[in-house]
C-alpha cells in the first residue's frame, strides 16, 4: 500500500516565541495546537488522532491528550529527535489510509533557551540504560563535536572546505532578514562565518543553529476533510524514514540516513530529485545540510561543498531555495527539534504564504528532510515529499 | 594547545559489560568477536549485531589503530579531542585522543592504546600518537 495522495496537510502553526520565560511547556504544545486547527478551520471535536514526541510532557501521548482533552482512536509518540515530526506526518498518511483516524495532530514544544540549555556544548546527560552510553560518555560527546567529526572527515575525504559550508549558513541568513520573528536575522557574509569562534573544530559558532523556545503543529487529514476545507491543497506523495548507526562499529560518517530515506520517499511520489522546487533541509549544523542535500540526491557524494556555494540555496538567485524561514541556522530551533518547523516552512512555499521576498516562483513540489538525534553516533533520517494540488 | 587532564565521567559497567571493564582495569582493550559467524564488533554484546547469535567473546585489541576522524572541543572549561579511531582488528571505537598538541591531531595519524583513570578510577581507553 502506497500513501500517495492519500493524505493532505490541511493545517500549519509556528509559535511565534522565541523565550517563552512565561509559559509552561504543555501550554506551548496547546497553543500550538490551537493554532494549526483555527490554520486548517477545524475544531478539536474534529482530532482522532495525535501524534507527538519525546517534547511531550508526560507519559508518551497521554499527558497531552488528557491536557488538550482529545477524544482519540489513533496515536503515535514515535520519537527520533529532531526528525520525529516529519516521520510522524508519514505516519498519519499511514493511518489515514488505513482508516485508523481522519484528523490528525502533531504538536512540538520546548524551552531550552528559557531552561538555560547549553544545548551544543554541554556533555550528554549520564545514566540510563541505553547501552552505547558507557561506552561513549566518559568521552565527552556533546551535540557540536559529533557534528564536528563528520565535518571534519568530510573535508578530509572530499575537500570540503569551511567556506563552502559558510555559504550554507549565508543563504540561511538571506532568508531570516526577511522574517520578523528570526532570531538572527543580520545578513552574514562567508568571511563573518569562518571568523566566528571555533565552537568543535571545524565548526564555527556560525555553522551552528540557534537555541530557541518555541512550537509548532501539523494537522493531517484525508481527502475529503481536504476537500472541505476552504484552503490550499497540499497533498503528501511520499514519505520514508530510517535510522543510521554505527553499524557495529563500521563506523562511517560521510553519509546519512537519508540515502535510505531519500530514494524510497522519491520513489513512492515518482519524481526525481531535480524535480523538486523547495527543499527544507535538517539545519542543526551547516554539515548537516551539506550531508543531507549529497544524501538525497541533489548532487554527487562528495559534491556538495560545491554545490551549496556561491549562493546556491539563496531564493531567488540558487537552483535549490532551501529553508527560507531562516531555518534551525537563523530562525528559530524550538525544543531543539527542528523538524516540525522543515514542515511548516515546505507547506508555506506549496501554499504561496511564504514571505514574498522568498517565495518560490511555481512551487508546487517540495521537500521536508530531517536527521533527528546525532550524525556522529545514531540518527533517524525522514523524509516528506508534498505536491500542491 | 596542549591536553590537559579533563574530568571523565565513571562508565556505568552493568551485566553484560562486567568483563569489558575489569579487563579494562587490568589494562586490555577488548572487542567482541563472535564465534557463529566470525565477525568482530564494537561496542562489545552478548548478542551479535551481525548474525544476532549468542556465541559471543571478547577479544584483546592490539591496543595500535588510526584517528578515523576527530574534533578538538574548544567550548570547554578543559578542550579536549574526541575521535573515532579505527583500531588495527578493523573496527571503529569513539574515544579521546590525549596526552598530545591537540593543534597536531590529523585524520589518518597512527595512534596506540593508553588508559585514564575516570572519576570513579575505573579506567576508560584513550588513544595517544605514536
Ligand atoms: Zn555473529
Amino acid at each position: 500500500m502506497s500513501i500517495k495522495g492519500k493524505a493532505y496537510i490541511v493545517g500549519i502553526y509556528e509559535h511565534p516565541t522565541r523565550k517563552a520565560d512565561d509559559k509552561s511547556l504543555a501550554q506551548l504544545h496547546a497553543e500550538s495546537a490551537k493554532g494549526a486547527l483555527e490554520d486548517a478551520g477545524l475544531t478539536r471535536a474534529d482530532v482522532d488522532g495525535y501524534f507527538c514526541a519525546g517534547d511531550a510532557p508526560g507519559l508518551g501521548p497521554l499527558s497531552m491528550a488528557d491536557y488538550l482533552g482529545l477524544k482519540l482512536r489513533h496515536m503515535d509518540s514515535t520519537d527520533s529527535g529532531g526528525s520525529s515530526y516529519i516521520i510522524h506526518v508519514g505516519h498519519a498518511a499511514e493511518a489515514i489510509a488505513a482508516g485508523k483516524c481522519s484528523v490528525a495532530l502533531i504538536t512540538l514544544a520546548g524551552r531550552p533557551r528559557s531552561e538555560g540549555q547549553a544545548t551544543g556544548t554541554a556533555p550528554r546527560a549520564a545514566g540510563g540504560n541505553a547501552p552505547d552510553v558507557q561506552f561513549e560518555n566518559p568521552y565527552g560527546p556533546a551535540t557540536a563535536n559529533m557534528y564536528a567529526m563528520c565535518a571534519m572527515r568530510h573535508m578530509y575525504q572530499y575537500g570540503t572546505t569551511s567556506e563552502q559550508l559558510a555559504w550554507i549558513k549565508v543563504a540561511a541568513s538571506h532568508h531570516a532578514q526577511h522574517n520578523p520573528r528570526a532570531m538572527l536575522r543580520n545578513v552574514v557574509t562567508v568571511e563573518d562565518v569562518v571568523n566566528s569562534p571555533i565552537i568543535a573544530d571545524p565548526l564555527h559558532r556560525l555553522d551552528c543553529c540557534v537555541i530557541s523556545d518555541g512550537g509548532g503543529a501539523i494537522i493531517v487529514a484525508g481527502p475529503e476533510v481536504a476537500k472541505s476545507l476552504k484552503r490550499p491543497k497540499v497533498k503528501i506523495i511520499g514519505a520514508a524514514e530510517a535510522p543510521k548507526h554505527q553499524m557495529a562499529g563500521h563506523v562511517d560518517l560521510t553519509y546519512s540516513g537519508a540515502v535510505w530515506s531519500g530514494p524510497a520517499a522519491f520513489a513512492e511520489a515518482g519524481v526525481k530529485p531535480a524535480d523538486i522546487k523547495y527543499a527544507s533541509i535538517y539545519d542543526s549544523f551547516t554539515i548537516t545540510v551539506l550531508m543531507q542535500i549529497e544524501d538525497l540526491g541533489f548532487c554527487e557524494k562528495g559534491r556538495g561543498g560545491k554545490f551549496v556555494a556561491d549562493g546556491n540555496l539563496i531564493s531567488g538567485t540558487g537552483k535549490l531555495p532551501f529553508n527560507t524561514d531562516g531555518g534551525g541556522l537563523c530562525n528559530n530551533h524550538p525544543a531543539n527539534r527542528g523538524g516540525l518547523t522543515k514542515v511548516v516552512e515546505a507547506v508555506r512555499q506549496l501554499r504561496g504564504e511564504a514571505h514574498p521576498a522568498v517565495l518560490v516562483k511555481n512551487c508546487d513540489l517540495a521537500i521536508a528532510h530531517g536527521t533527528g538525534g546525532s550524525l556522529g553516533t545514531r540518527h533517524g533520517a525522514a523524509t516528506v515529499i508534498m505536491e500542491r494540488e | 594547545m596542549p591536553s590537559q587532564e579533563r574530568k571523565i565521567q565513571a562508565p556505568q559497567p552493568n551485566p553484560e559489560t562486567k568483563a569489558f571493564w575489569d579487563a579494562a582495569a587490568a589494562g586490555r582493550l577488548m572487542i567482541g568477536k563472535c564465534t557463529a559467524c566470525g565477525e568482530l564488533h564494537y561496542y562489545p554484546r552478548a548478542i551479535c549485531p551481525h548474525c544476532l547469535s549468542d556465541k559471543t567473546e571478547l577479544q584483546q585489541a592490539s591496543g595500535n589503530g588510526t584517528i578515523y576522524t576527530y574534533s578538538v572541543m574548544r567550548r570547554a572549561l578543559v578542550p579536549y579531542a574526541i575521535a573515532y579511531v579505527t583500531l588495527q582488528e578493523g573496527v571503529s571505537m569513539m574515544t579521546n585522543i590525549v596526552d598530545c598538541d591537540l593543534d597536531k591531531i590529523r585524520i589518518g595519524q597512527a595512534v596506540r592504546l593508553v588508559f585514564k583513570p575516570s572519576e570513579s578510577g575505573q579506567p576508560v581507553p584513550m588513544f595517544t600518537p605514536v
